[in-house]
């Protein structure tokens, strides 16, 4: 099947005086399938937003190869532009235009029909309020409209950067179905967000991103079951001992999470090696429960982020694969 | 051609077009209400007026040099050697009544032909700042609210869209600049019938006006692609606005008191208003005094250099294709973040 969205071995580096150069997409691989929403996760600072704006033609790579729709980008975007709608980050907007006035200056911009402007206000509930001043809008509104304004060009492809930022659960909700909606009706969306669950019950296939690499992709829940073997929760008879615990388990090479009536390990074949340990220590289980992981589980432990008590993270603290490890599923071209 | 439409309605929906646009029009409205309230038409009553005023003033001189020369015999009768008085009093004589022409004391009156070349400056001046500050504010704008990143999703080819904008801008304001030059135009011409003469207009006075015209009109679009090109390269409508005062403070109040210092010719040839008045006027002609040298007949002759328009035109282009091309290969070049 032809992909929408191709990209393969994407480099881009920033080079500064002071700090040196920083890669901020270091041979980043991506493939979105006809008709799927796809979730793209990755910190703050891991190449998502720049991985979008070179797609879209906003910043120059410095190598790989992209193509959207079949043809290549940047070269060809032009081509392909009138098909892909795309918001970038947070919604920008001239503040003293109306929401009708701004949408109606992109349709005679990108020659689309004027009525398109009233369907994609009433699609994103801003019919009534589409004559006032988007400077008097809340980001929530803002947000509406700049969904609205990537939905004017009826796009084959829709690439949404934080688009629930700011939205009201109910707003939240809208969101999910519309996207839903659209990929039913054949739209591809690929989704840039930060609320996992969001992700997790609306996308059908994710991309990881971590320090400019692909860390994971592929079906959701083939992400979720490839991470979720050897999960368990273990609670002790005594709060007080999961210190000595989490010490004794880490030290055996399990991978502890600490939570503060809990631990969470990883890495588990056996669960009788955890309490025989444990025994063995004088620290007596309670309770032992294997669990499936979720999204927000998984994208924690792929991009090494999860908070650990005492120490603050700096913003590129996070984990960079040498390759696309053997944690990844799915392949280029498959 | 539908960017270029989206552009120019863009432009003419703008606040600060609008703003300015009405604060331009408003003070050249303003001089041509002074001009027409300090200007009257010349009848046969003014001129009798004058006529009267100037014989007034006359007498009045005569009744004076009178008093003066009895006080002077008074005082030579005295044997008074204060100096106060001439020795010979009969040289004290009344002033002739030719100094006194009536013309003098006519109002002043607006003669279309000899005065309205001067007025010119005026609406190129005002619309050229216009021109700037609109310029740069519809690109610095769209850059700094990220309304040009928007419109390059829709049209990734950078050149062009930098490019369609200008000229939807340069569009706005010739439409503008003509406009407004036309209302100079009459205007002046109903100021000039109800308050001065039109009389001696021929087709090269016409010409020559048409043409002054014709060169404010450029100066405006000129100034418009400077402000324009000058935000696009800075992504900032303050980078214009700033690189204009660092110009006009740095450039000219600085530079001119740093040649005035070291005793250079011709400081004026240094400074940008300079080049706009020999633009607007054709000519200027700068006088070194350092050099004026007393001739034997008494008479100063000082060293003169003479710019002219077509030198402006020379330093235009040369700015013109150094901002504007500098903003082209930089739109193209630079990352849009």
């Amino acid at each position: 099947m032809t992909a929408v969205l191709e990209i393969e071995g994407l480099r881009k580096s920033y080079r500064s005086r002071r700090r040196g150069t920083r890669n901020a997409l270091d041979g980043f691989d991506m493939w979105v399938e006809p008709g799927q929403v796809h979730g793209f996760l990755g910190p703050n600072g891991s190449g998502k937003t720049t991985t979008l704006r070179t797609l879209l033609g906003l910043i120059r790579p410095d190598g790989g190869r992209m193509r959207l729709l079949g043809h290549e980008v940047p070269a060809d975007l032009s081509a392909v532009t009138g098909r892909v709608g795309a918001i970038v980050e947070s919604p920008q907007f001239f503040p003293h235009f109306t929401a009708r006035e701004t949408l109606s200056l992109l349709a005679t911009a990108g020659q689309v029909r004027s009525s398109r402007t009233d369907e994609v206000l009433e699609l994103v509930g801003l019919r009534d309020r589409s004559r006032e001043r988007v400077k008097t809008y809340s980001l929530g509104m803002k947000q509406r409209l700049a969904v609205a304004s990537a939905l004017l060009k009826e796009p084959r492809l829709l690439i949404l950067d934080e688009p629930a930022n700011g939205l009201d659960p109910g707003g939240i909700r809208e969101m999910r179905a519309l996207m839903r909606n659209l990929s039913d009706a054949g739209t591809t969306v690929l989704l840039s967000s930060h609320i996992l669950a969001e992700i997790q019950l609306i996308c059908d296939s994710v991309t990881i991103i971590s320090l400019g690499r692909r860390v994971a992709f592929g079906p959701v829940e083939k992400v979720l079951a490839a991470h979720s073997a050897g999960t368990v929760r273990v609670r002790l008879e005594v709060v007080a001992d999961l210190p000595a615990a989490s010490e004794a388990l880490t030290r055996a090479g399990f991978r502890v999470t600490r939570e503060p009536d809990h631990l969470m390990l990883a890495g588990v074949e056996k669960a009788a090696m955890v309490t025989r340990l444990l025994a063995g220590q004088g620290l007596y289980v309670s309770e032992l429960v294997w669990v499936d992981a979720d999204l927000e589980s998984v994208f924690l432990e792929l991009t090494a982020t999860a908070p650990a008590p005492g120490q603050s993270r700096q913003v590129d603290q996070s984990a960079k694969p040498a390759a696309v490890g053997p944690s990844s599923t799915g392949g280029w071209g498959s | 051609m539908s960017l270029y439409r989206a552009e120019l309605r863009r432009l003419v929906l703008r606040r600060l077009t609008r703003w300015a646009t009405v604060l331009g029009l408003a003070v050249l409205a303003t001089v041509a209400v002074g001009v027409f309230l300090s200007n009257q038409k010349i009848d046969d009553a003014a001129r009798a007026r004058a006529e009267v005023a100037a014989e007034q003033d006359w007498q009045q001189q005569v009744r004076q040099s009178e008093e003066i020369r009895a006080e002077c015999e008074q005082a030579a009768a005295r044997g008074d050697q204060s100096g106060r008085f001439p020795r010979d009093c009969s040289g004290i004589s009344p002033p002739p009544r030719d100094i006194f022409p009536a013309e003098q004391y006519l109002p002043a009156t607006f003669d279309f032909r000899a005065s309205f070349g001067g007025t010119l400056i005026a609406p190129a001046a005002i619309l050229a700042l216009v021109g700037f500050v609109v310029g740069s504010s519809f690109v610095g704008a769209e850059w700094n609210t990220g309304g040009m990143m928007t419109m390059l999703l829709w049209r990734p080819k950078r050149v062009t869209v930098l490019l369609t904008k200008l000229a939807a801008l340069l569009a706005g304001l010739l439409a503008l600049a003509v406009t407004t030059t036309v209302l100079w135009f009459g205007g002046f011409w109903l100021i000039a019938t109800t308050r001065g003469s039109t009389e001696g207009m021929t087709a090269g006075a016409w010409q020559s006006f048409a043409l002054t015209s014709l060169r404010g009109v450029v100066l405006v679009l000129v100034a418009a692609v400077l402000g324009f090109g000058l935000a696009s390269l800075g992504r900032h409508t303050a980078m214009a606005l700033g690189g204009a005062v660092g110009v006009v403070v740095v450039g000219q109040f600085g530079l001119g008191v740093l040649l005035k210092l070291t005793g250079a010719k011709f400081v004026e040839a240094w400074l940008l208003p300079t080049y706009v008045q020999a633009w607007l006027q054709k000519e200027v002609v700068l006088r070194n005094w350092q050099s004026c040298q007393v001739n034997p007949f008494g008479q100063c002759e000082p060293e003169t250099l003479t710019l002219t328009w077509q030198h402006t035109s020379g330093l235009l282009a040369a700015g013109l294709v150094l901002i504007l091309g500098g903003a082209c290969w930089a739109i193209r070049r630079r990352d849009i973040s």
